[in-house]
């Protein structure tokens, strides 16, 4: 393991001015997956762009971790009828 | 420049409380929040022209100086003159925008994003931002692996694209996005390709489709045909009493599996009859005899 690849959740409190607590809870709901070394917690570094989503949802629209959880499942929802609708696409092209 | 009405922009009135533009503000950013409405411009437009209005609508100062200048913003600085003096501390703000995320309106106003609303004293790494674009390509193109410049926020990036890459499909290239900050990891550079088809050939995933034309007397006695494929000729054996429309596969004659070397889809030809014109009286007479025999 590369801990060079890791930041302290800590760090991460410091920076978005937000509890422990709150990144306990995203783990808990299965929103990111924490890692421990020693007495520490740490995210690993390609989870950046989704944390940051998370707390951009968060704290910009007042969203708890419930509601992050429903919009995220909704987004891949749509991530994956937005495929499904490219591949009909090229499909359809068959008989134009 | 032109005046923008925040008060119209948040869907309220001018006598509107803090808590009505607070609860204005939320609900249509919960309505147009980039991260709600990915690859959505229009939401993306409308999220920072909500932002900007809460910016100044939200600000105690801002406010009162937009609604004594707003429509005649070009004096303004009359308004600053005023108020140096009793410059009061900033307003707390926990948006993150930057100058190019205000109008020209806004900056003439305000002179740009606020100070607090603008990120600053980082000591952690963050990896950059993402960045999408699209590649325009001929289904040609994609036949064979190979490699295109691109150039991407003045950068120019050598790519490699793998034979068969589909219409709409994204690709992402790992660290060629917005730079990290602190030294932290470049984001990635997602890019989707959009495929132009204008070949006699239509492709379904690795499979092509094709018609060729087919004279009544081939379909009728057999015979052979030379047929276009994708990337050359190829002879094909006609069996006697072939009906208009029927469809042949051609094994391996398809689009390049995507990153898989050597391996190809299947080319479906169709059978196109063409009939016989301008018949001679000959041909007529022998048509006519034909079919008194089909008859009896």
């Amino acid at each position: 393991m590369n801990v060079k690849e890791y930041i302290p959740i800590i760090q991460l409190c410091d920076h978005y001015s937000l509890e422990v607590s709150f990144f306990g809870e995203l783990h808990e709901v299965g929103l990111i997956e924490l890692t421990s070394i020693g007495e520490s917690q740490y995210l690993h570094q390609d989870n950046l762009v989704e944390i940051e989503k998370i707390i951009r949802i968060h704290s910009e629209l007042k969203i708890n971790i419930e509601g992050i959880d429903a919009i995220l499942n909704l987004l891949q929802k749509v991530d994956d009828l937005t495929t499904e609708l490219d591949r009909v696409k090229n499909r359809l092209s068959l008989y134009e | 420049m032109t005046y923008i009405d925040y008060y119209k922009v948040l869907g309220i009135d001018k006598k509107a409380s803090e808590n009505d533009i607070k609860k204005a503000y939320r609900k249509l950013a919960r309505k147009y929040h980039p991260d709600l409405n990915p690859d959505d411009k229009e939401a993306e437009k409308n999220f920072k022209e909500i932002n900007e209005a809460n910016e100044v609508l939200s600000n105690p100062e801002k406010r009162a100086k937009y609604d004594q200048y707003g429509k005649d913003w070009k004096h303004a600085e009359e308004f600053e003159k005023a108020k140096q003096q009793q410059r009061s501390s900033g307003h707390a703000s926990s948006q993150s925008f930057t100058d190019e995320d205000f109008s020209d309106f806004f900056s003439s106003m305000f002179g740009g994003a606020s100070s607090d609303a603008q990120r600053g004293g980082r000591s952690v790494k963050f990896r950059g931002q993402d960045f999408s674009a699209e590649l325009q390509l001929n289904l040609k193109d994609v036949y064979t692996t190979h490699k295109q410049t691109l150039t991407v926020n003045g950068k120019s990036i050598r790519l490699t694209i793998p034979a068969g890459v589909k219409n709409g499909q994204v690709i992402r290239i790992k660290g060629y996005g917005g730079e990290g900050i602190n030294g932290g990891p470049n984001g990635d550079l997602n890019i989707k390709f959009s495929i132009l088809n204008d070949t006699k050939f239509k492709r379904d995933e690795n499979n092509l489709y094709t018609s060729v034309d087919l004279d009544l007397y081939k379909a009728m006695l057999g015979g052979e045909v030379i047929i276009d494929t994708f990337d050359g000729k190829a002879k094909l054996k006609v069996q006697p009493e072939t009906r208009n429309g029927s469809q042949v596969k051609l094994k391996g004659k398809g689009f390049p599996v995507y990153k898989k070397e050597g391996q190809f889809g299947d080319l479906y030809v169709t059978y196109q009859l063409t009939t016989p014109t301008k018949l001679t009286d000959k041909e007529k007479k022998l048509f006519e005899e034909l079919a008194k025999l089909r008859a009896s």
